[in-house]
């Protein structure tokens, strides 16, 4: 496998000798790519330079949310462009940066989250249901119901919903309300973990555990051994 | 070509391989394993660095050109800064956010810059979890020398034990800004195990850790109002009369012009140099990883270290095509799965080490063994459904919706077929040398994360590189908000440059390429 992916080319020698290739349209305008690489090979492939819109390559980041549409359908759906692969008669355009506004607050200073939530997005409980972002979401989250959740103030459920949530903010555009659902769901998610979730007792022992030395005897015995002393002990802890 | 007769030979032998132990192998018999099959092992693809701090050590080639690459900063630019900040952080992943978030908590004025977005990182990508002793049966000491075993002792004791130490302390920051880390019914943190761990020491978020934690960071460095410089690539960094470090020179990605940010102190925190593609490997990598911290590091002076090592990691995707290089996480091996080869057996103990599974994948697929897709590429099998025989159906939803999800956007059901894998460019062991405070051998340059070298050795553990992040991360930006207070900006010039050139010159080194990278060569030219 060694050499065969050629750095100075976006899609390998293995995607080019695919025989078929297919017509996809990019942002308006009609090319012939190999059939089957992704949209984002596809953009570098027809000699687009891209410094916006990509980013992990591995579908977390959330930077290439994608418009598409295939072939006589008229529903437009939305992906990550670094994780799909052309289809023949495809049409698509990288989204760009939606400016969604996001509030800005302190957790620890927040007199009451639940409450507070209608003060920093007063737009969240304005939902008119139409579910646009349930459909929008390229991470088949339910969407729609994450923010009613936050709204109903159950903030764990919320942040089990946005698990998932790649931050693309394709749900966002979508919204006749104005909400950016997935910045009400980080929000909700850390209040979450801030000030409802209880303190793990393990580890504050251990904290106080390596504040109170209890581990410096055995840091002693272990830093003055020779490197194979040190190779002997590491060897023969199991589990 | 039939991939179901292919999948067959995993389905019929599943029952067979769960009666096996495979024992992990003794440590001469790990070096024989990696010497004759690890890359780091493959002579041709080394040569030793022309000139510089690490002249005539060896290293890839890929890396040598970049760190003899020339700038493409004039001598003469005109060095009137756009920006001033005590801090500037180079990179917005995890070591980035870390460090300007402790940085700005202390009062520091800081300016954060990434060539990409705010959270476009490797950082995001990690699933498998983060390595901290928090479990009764376990302690820093027992992290410490795992974490040696699995660098072949080659680690930098300080900074191990710096690292293993401060883990408790970053779990409960992380708890504390909202991070929801996977707990047990009694409310302590779940620990899983990873490999080449003796205790189970992971902090997951199901399989979303690092884009749990980037959520939070990002989020929080929003919050915080910190001075934001997006699609800016660092190009070169700026020193004063003395050699220390005063700023940076950026290019913006959109329209090309230069801008000078005066610092009183720098963290590099840009990441590693997976799109370098050494040795033609694919790459789990982000689009942003060209290696781009060495290269300004190094024509500013400071020496790196262990640069002839990286880590291949054991499952990058194979098949389909458009996941060729992608991580799929280790997760699996970790909870029990199987690597199987073409004929159905067991061939490594899946918990051993990333350098020695990754060997021992090569070894299988090079003495004719792996499995040979109809694209042409060449794996072994990860046996996925065997989680769902082993603990349950619905195991692999709950425990790894993220590669269910990866896989089912090709068509690719990993509940029922296993995937196949070969070792992917993952992680560069080494890099800039620093102290236990981040701190490199020029004064006020500071390196946090993967663009750092020492701590990791000649092969990282699985889960300490999100710890590495937080605890640098942190450090770093806590030592230089002490700092700068009592300091004054120091004069700008690209003194260091000057000297750079000159030596290249001199040296004669020809065909100069221009480095940092900044973005991988992608786009087919006419």
């Amino acid at each position: 496998m060694t050499g065969s992916f050629d750095t100075e080319k976006a899609v390998s020698r293995e995607e080019a000798l695919q025989p078929q290739m297919v017509t996809v349209e990019i942002a308006g305008k009609s090319f012939r790519v190999p059939a089957g690489i992704t949209l984002m090979k596809a953009l570098w492939y027809t000699g687009h330079e891209v410094t916006r819109g990509a980013g992990c390559l591995g579908g977390f980041c959330g930077a290439c949310a994608t418009y598409y549409r295939t072939r006589d359908d008229p529903k437009v759906k939305t992906c990550l462009g670094c994780s799909h692969a052309v289809e023949d008669g495809m049409s698509f355009s990288f989204a760009p940066a939606f400016p969604a506004r996001k509030a800005t607050y302190d957790l620890n200073e927040l007199e009451n989250p639940k409450q507070d939530l209608f003060t920093l997005y007063p737009e969240a409980p304005l939902c008119r249901n139409c579910n646009a972002c349930t459909e929008a979401c390229p991470q088949q989250i339910d969407v729609r119901e994450g923010v009613w959740k936050a709204v109903f103030g159950d903030f764990k459920a919320v942040s089990e919903t946005f698990m998932d949530c790649v931050m693309c903010g394709m749900c966002v555009p979508v919204c006749i309300a104005d909400i950016a659902p997935n910045l009400v769901g980080v929000y909700a998610s850390r209040a979450y973990g801030v000030r409802e979730m209880e303190k793990p007792p393990g580890l504050f022992d251990r904290i106080q555990a390596i504040a109170d030395g209890r581990y410096n005897d055995d840091w002693e015995r272990i830093l003055k051994m020779s490197d194979d002393e040190l190779q002997q002990t590491s060897a023969t802890i199991t589990s | 070509m039939d991939i179901q007769a292919l999948h067959d030979v995993v389905h019929r032998s599943r029952d067979a391989r769960r009666q096996q132990t495979l024992p992990k192998l003794s440590p001469a018999e790990r070096d024989t394993l990696i010497k004759k099959f690890h890359p780091d092992h493959r002579e041709a693809a080394y040569r030793p660095v022309s000139f510089g701090p690490n002249e005539g050590d060896l290293t890839v080639r890929e890396l040598a050109s970049v760190l003899e690459g020339d700038s493409v900063v004039p001598d003469d630019l005109s060095l009137t800064p756009h920006y001033e900040a005590d801090v500037l952080v180079v990179g917005g992943g995890g070591a980035g956010c870390a460090a300007a978030l402790h940085a700005h908590g202390q009062g520091a004025k800081v300016l954060l810059a990434t060539k990409l977005r705010l959270g476009d990182s490797n950082s995001v990508m990690a699933q498998g979890g983060m390595q901290i002793a928090v479990a009764p049966n376990d302690s820093p000491v027992q992290h410490f020398l795992d974490t040696l075993k699995g660098g072949h002792m080659k680690n930098d004791h300080e900074l191990l034990k710096t690292m293993v130490e401060e883990g408790p302390s970053i779990a409960k920051w992380l708890l504390e800004l909202g991070v929801l880390f996977d707990r047990d019914d009694d409310g302590n943190l779940h620990v899983k195990k990873g490999g080449g761990s003796t205790k189970a020491r992971l902090l997951t978020c199901s399989d979303y850790t690092g884009l749990e934690i980037m959520r939070v960071l990002k989020d929080e460095v929003l919050n915080q109002k910190i001075q934001l410089l997006e699609f800016a690539a660092a190009v070169e960094l700026l020193s004063d009369e003395h050699g220390a470090c005063t700023g940076a020179v950026f290019q913006d990605l959109d329209n090309k012009r230069f801008l000078v940010a005066a610092a009183k102190t720098v963290i590099l925190a840009t990441g590693g140099i997976g799109r370098l593609h050494i040795q033609g490997f694919p790459t789990s990598n982000h689009y942003g990883a060209t290696g781009d911290g060495l290269a300004l590091a190094y024509r500013i002076g400071a020496p790196l270290v262990q640069i002839d090592t990286f880590q291949y990691h054991p499952s990058g995707g194979v098949y389909p095509e458009q996941l060729v290089g992608q991580l799929v996480t280790e997760g699996i091996r970790s909870e029990g799965g199987h690597l199987v080869n073409g004929r159905g057996e067991r061939f490594v103990n899946e918990l051993d080490t990333r350098d020695v599974v990754s060997s021992s994948i090569i070894r299988e697929c090079e003495e004719g063994r792996g499995v040979r897709m109809p694209t042409g590429r060449v794996g072994v099998w990860l046996d996925t459904p065997l989680l769902e025989a082993e603990h349950g159906e619905g195991t692999l939803d709950k425990h790894f919706p993220a590669m269910v999800r990866q896989y089912a956007r090709y068509g690719v059901d990993i509940r029922k077929d296993p995937v196949l894998i070969y070792p992917t460019l993952h992680y560069q062991n080494g890099g800039v040398k620093i102290d236990v405070n981040g701190e490199t051998s020029v004064k006020n340059l500071f390196v946090a994360g993967e663009t750092s070298g020492g701590l990791h050795g000649r092969n990282r553990l699985m889960g300490n590189s999100l710890l590495d992040l937080m605890v640098f991360g942190k450090r770093s930006g806590l030592t230089v908000a002490g700092r700068v207070g009592t300091m004054s900006h120091g004069r700008l010039t690209l003194n260091h440059l000057q000297r750079f050139r000159i030596e290249a010159k001199k040296r004669r080194v020809t065909n100069q390429v221009t480095s940092p990278v900044v973005l991988p060569a992608y786009t087919e030219q006419p």
